[in-house]
């Protein structure tokens, strides 16, 4: 299996602690621009909403916050999934990763929809569908870290969280589609929806920028906590003190 | 497995019989939640306001969270012992499926923790003035909603057997993947008591409950699986 070689080198700890490393840059440093550049657009160039006027403008940090926690539970489950199945401790060093920052971006999707909805709803919070599902995701990846921090041995809290993890995935699809099933105060979707995106082009670039930015973020951050579990899991490994030696 | 001696339905038949009988000579295992449950409906009353008409408004919502703490109570007792005694170790060396066997270990702890809530539900409904026509929504809501409570609350304790500090630990896991049960079981009894037609929500129930029945064994006997390890 020659085309599977690639695969399975990129899953051996020291291989993959050594690519992650290289790629650190390459990630960090398009998403610095198109974050920087995604946000100059949308909070100085693209014009005023016709309804929301200025207040709009938090759309471009919590809009990318929201899809990317939703994002890092996806990769989450998926990745715990098959350390589960293959047994490949490097997918559970990425779900294992992945947790805190999913947690850090819902947080974040939550206060700026509290700040938000302040000025366009006239309260900070209300009890709705989509902002509790929302919240429950929050406290989804609390428990999951929760669990984890629980076992000493690292194998068995990779295995558990994954079961955690799969039971859990089924809030990911409560949470996107919550806007369309119940009728909620949050608005609904304005960038995936039948008929294309109901913004202009001006409003969207930047938004898609911030979004394509966060994403880039987020793969930065998952490679530097990857080989953080890595340096964890494999602290007695001969390569390593090959490497610390060098 | 052809060298087992016991056919499959007979093994877990046996597994549910054995935690009943477990469960009523030991009664208070089954009693203490039921208190429990009670105990906290009546601290809504002295914390906010004996006043019929507050009360009334929040019937459905004291005794929806009252019956899930205390199902989150009664879970605590659902592996602990048999972890143990090395029953759970038995169990899983059968060679029968252990999915299985957990589901009608499930199955008993929804009857000795669900059925005694539902029992009680309707005393606890009319002392905090819920008007009498919305007491059998409650009580097929809370049926229904228990068995989803116990089914996802068997994968939780299962996690968390093999780890410190337990029951808190059990808490954080379980409550977020409880919150829906607990939105449309406290939606159905609300819409009863307005008078309202309650099927949507209890149609929900029970499709959570069908899911919950068939896919949380699977998991409890992986998270049994570990551990056990």
């Amino acid at each position: 299996m020659a085309t599977w070689t690639w695969f399975h080198k990129l899953a051996s700890p020291p291989h993959f602690y050594r690519i992650a490393g290289k790629m650190i840059p390459w990630f960090a440093i398009p998403a610095a621009l198109l974050i920087a550049a995604g946000l100059y657009g949308g909070l100085v160039l693209a014009p005023a909403d016709y309804q929301q006027g200025d207040a709009f403008r938090i759309i471009y940090l919590h809009v990318p916050a929201a899809w990317l926690s939703l994002m890092c539970y996806m990769t989450m489950a998926i990745s715990a999934a098959v350390g589960l199945i293959w047994r490949i401790k490097l997918s559970h060093a990425l779900a294992a990763a992945s947790a805190p920052i999913g947690a850090s971006f819902a947080l974040l999707a939550l206060a700026t929809g509290s700040l938000w909805g302040k000025p366009m709803w006239g309260t900070y919070w209300t009890w709705d569908a989509r902002l509790t599902s929302e919240l429950i995701l929050f406290f989804l990846y609390l428990g999951y870290m929760a669990l984890r921090s629980a076992f000493d041995d690292l194998t068995r809290a990779d295995r558990a969280s994954a079961v955690l993890a799969l039971v859990g995935s089924v809030n990911v699809p409560i949470i996107h589609f919550s806007v369309t099933w119940w009728n909620s105060l949050h608005q609904g979707s304005t960038v995936m929806r039948k008929g294309g995106p109901a913004m202009p082009v001006s409003m969207l670039a930047p938004l898609l920028m911030a979004a394509a930015g966060f994403t880039l973020l987020y793969a930065a951050l998952a490679c530097i906590r990857v080989r953080g579990e890595v340096l964890i899991r494999e602290r007695n490994a001969t390569w390593l003190k090959e490497l610390g030696s060098a | 497995m052809s060298g087992l001696t016991t056919s499959l339905p007979r093994a877990a038949w046996l597994v549910l019989e054995r935690d009943l009988r477990l469960a009523f000579r030991r009664w208070e295992q089954v009693t203490h939640p039921v208190v429990f449950f009670v105990m906290v409906a009546t601290l809504f009353p002295l914390a906010l306001s004996p006043e019929p008409a507050l009360l009334r408004s929040i019937a459905p919502g004291v005794v929806w969270v009252g019956a899930l703490l205390s199902s989150l109570l009664a879970l605590e007792s659902l592996f602990r012992t048999d972890l143990e005694d090395g029953t759970l170790e038995q169990l899983t060396l059968s060679g029968q499926p252990l999915a299985w066997l957990l589901l009608s270990k499930t199955l008993a702890h929804w009857f000795l923790s669900g059925i005694p809530l539902v029992v009680a539900a309707p005393v606890v409904a009319v002392s905090l003035a819920a008007p009498g026509e919305s007491i059998g929504v409650l009580m097929l809501s809370l049926a229904l909603g228990t068995g989803v409570l116990s089914f996802i609350g068997a994968v939780g304790a299962a996690l968390t057997l093999g780890s410190r500090r337990g029951s808190v630990l059990l808490s954080l896991l379980v409550l977020p993947l409880a919150m829906p049960v607990l939105i449309f079981g406290s939606r159905a009894t609300d819409q009863a008591m307005r008078g309202d037609l309650s099927n949507g929500p209890l149609w929900l129930l029970a499709a959570m409950l069908i899911l919950a029945v068939t896919l949380a064994p699977l998991a409890s006997a992986a998270a049994v699986r570990v551990s056990l390890e």
